[in-house]
């Protein structure tokens, strides 16, 4: 059972992050939900999602204390860091985050998800690079089953796109485990 | 046929496309938008008419229209424009005409937020409108299972000449879960034989909520409540989880059911024999449901998004039995696990 928090800007692709990996898990036959923040606040505000993947049933959505928090920038980790379960798992956006986390009781991770994106070319794929991180450290869905979701929700034309996901995903999990 | 991921305002309208539904006149209003805006990309597609009206009474006298030509036809909106459609569905209930009304939920009263509530359960399953009427009013807790209530409304619209209401709460709407649509379970249907569609020949029909001589009137309200008895006897829905050797049974309806699924699963770990009844029509109100209860229930806790309207219900169902309790917030906060897990230990402190 994984209950994440996908925070960020809007814009930075933290509901598609969390549709993508509720979208994997459905793949791979788990039950999954996926819930967004909604509000007036839209552009350059921030925004969050609430996902779970289980094999178990569903009861609550909502995620009140995350297993697994991903914050894009400051606001959302300050909000979202307190949340954690302890010996839960903090990925953050060390591009746009100077500080550390704050509790000890939890595994912290800072990846610079801008500068590898842009190391790209496509400084839009940030969020992918998280993706990457996150799949290789708790193994909540396979990467490929979140490159057949990235297959299925891109409209055809925009198929290119697919190998700089993938890349960016690959570079997340690189990161990830050099660094451990 | 596959699952798809699909976000609860999507897949009523993919429900409703797949139930027959051709028509849908509707109004924008957060948090259903995705409802007219997927209806309006795929009404076209199948040879039915999207219209958006000039306001949600417009909207609901389109549907009058068509609901009396004949029409599968559905209208969605939240709690505000919900509330302006009322006359429209009076009128539509007192000349008995089949259609489905979706009411997204938000937070009230007034023009109030856009965040999820259950503060429109009096006003769906207590008439709503003026007149002696009733919805026929499903209150489902998934995406899968709103689906699978929709493709049925239709049906139970057709079979009782009533309207049916599909209650959900923006949580509902704005989420995805995985969805499968299948094949509800056929009612044997009457042609609509009462329908509006040209006289050619026939002797003509009329359509109208006006009857001036008030024995008539009278008649006709007896008839209604007929059909509503009938409901009644034979459409209560529940869903009984735990409940085999409950002390503590919580009721709750919609998404709030679900967060007190989770809830009974923890009381139960820390030895809270916790169960839940969950209403999936509350209009009938499942009172069948009370009697199926073990004779270990020792007390009862309603759990709402609003200050209290499902618990009069739960109430009368338990008739001073047992102490009937209450949990709820309002104003589009979604309650807690751990403050209904609170409340649920004060209660069995109490009683034991």
């Amino acid at each position: 059972m994984a209950e994440m928090i996908f925070a960020g800007f809007g814009g930075q692709g933290v509901m598609s992050m969390g549709m993508m990996l509720a979208y994997a898990g459905m793949l791979e036959g788990k039950n999954v939900s996926w819930i967004p923040s909604y509000g007036p606040e839209m552009r350059g505000g921030t925004a969050n999602c609430a996902v779970v993947v289980t094999s178990d049933e569903i009861g609550s959505p909502f995620v009140t204390d995350p297993d697994v928090v991903v914050a894009m920038n400051l606001p959302s980790m300050d909000k979202f860091e307190p949340r954690l379960k302890k010996g839960g798992l903090l990925i953050y956006n060390s591009s746009l985050i100077e500080r550390e986390g704050g509790r000890d009781d939890i595994e912290v991770i800072g990846i610079p998800a801008n500068e590898i994106a842009s190391e790209l070319g496509n400084s839009r794929v940030a969020n992918m690079v998280v993706m990457g991180a996150l799949l290789a450290k708790t193994g909540v869905a396979k990467p490929e089953s979140v490159k057949d979701a990235l297959r299925k929700v891109l409209p055809a034309h925009r198929h290119d796109l697919l190998p700089v996901n993938e890349q960016a995903m690959e570079r997340g999990a690189e990161y990830v485990s050099k660094d451990r | 046929m596959a699952k798809q991921l699909m976000k609860g305002n999507e897949a009523i309208g993919e429900a409703a496309i797949r139930a027959g539904c051709r028509y849908f006149f509707g109004y924008p209003i957060t948090p259903q938008n995705e409802v007219p805006e997927y209806m309006a990309r795929r009404l076209p597609e199948v040879g039915g008419v999207f219209l958006q009206a000039e306001s949600e009474v417009s909207a609901i006298n389109m549907v009058y229209g068509a609901a009396g030509a004949g029409a599968r036809v559905m209208t969605s909106s939240s709690s505000p424009g919900i509330s302006l459609k009322q006359e429209g569905i009076s009128y539509i209930a007192g000349s008995e005409l089949p259609c489905v009304i979706i009411n997204i939920i938000r937070g009230g009263p007034g023009l109030g937020g856009i965040q999820p509530a259950q503060s429109d359960y009096f006003q769906a399953t207590k008439g709503g409108g003026h007149g002696d009427y009733r919805l026929f009013v499903f209150a489902p807790a998934s995406v899968q299972e709103m689906v699978d209530l929709i493709m049925e409304a239709f049906d139970i619209a057709d079979y009782y000449r009533n309207p049916v209401m599909v209650l959900g709460d923006g949580t509902l709407g704005q989420m995805m879960e995985p969805v499968e649509f299948k094949e509800p379970k056929k009612r044997d249907l009457p042609p609509k034989d009462w329908a509006t569609t040209g006289a050619k020949g026939r002797k003509r029909n009329i359509i109208n909520s006006l009857s001036l001589v008030a024995e008539q009137l009278e008649e006709h309200n007896w008839k209604l409540q007929k059909k509503y008895q009938h409901m009644k006897e034979h459409e209560q829905r529940w869903e009984l989880y735990k409940c085999d050797d409950a002390e503590l049974v919580l009721a709750a309806f919609g998404t709030t059911a679900r967060i007190v699924k989770s809830v009974v699963n923890q009381l139960r770990e820390q030895g809270i024999k916790a169960g839940l009844l969950r209403p999936i029509t509350i209009f009938p109100f499942p009172d069948k449901a009370f009697a199926q209860l073990p004779d270990t229930v020792k007390a009862f806790l309603t759990v709402e998004m609003n200050t209290g309207q499902m618990v009069e219900d739960v109430r009368l169902a338990v008739n001073g039995k047992q102490p009937v309790h209450f949990f709820g917030r309002t104003g589009g906060i979604v309650p807690t696990p751990a403050e209904i897990i609170a409340k649920a230990k004060e209660i069995m402190g109490g009683v034991r």
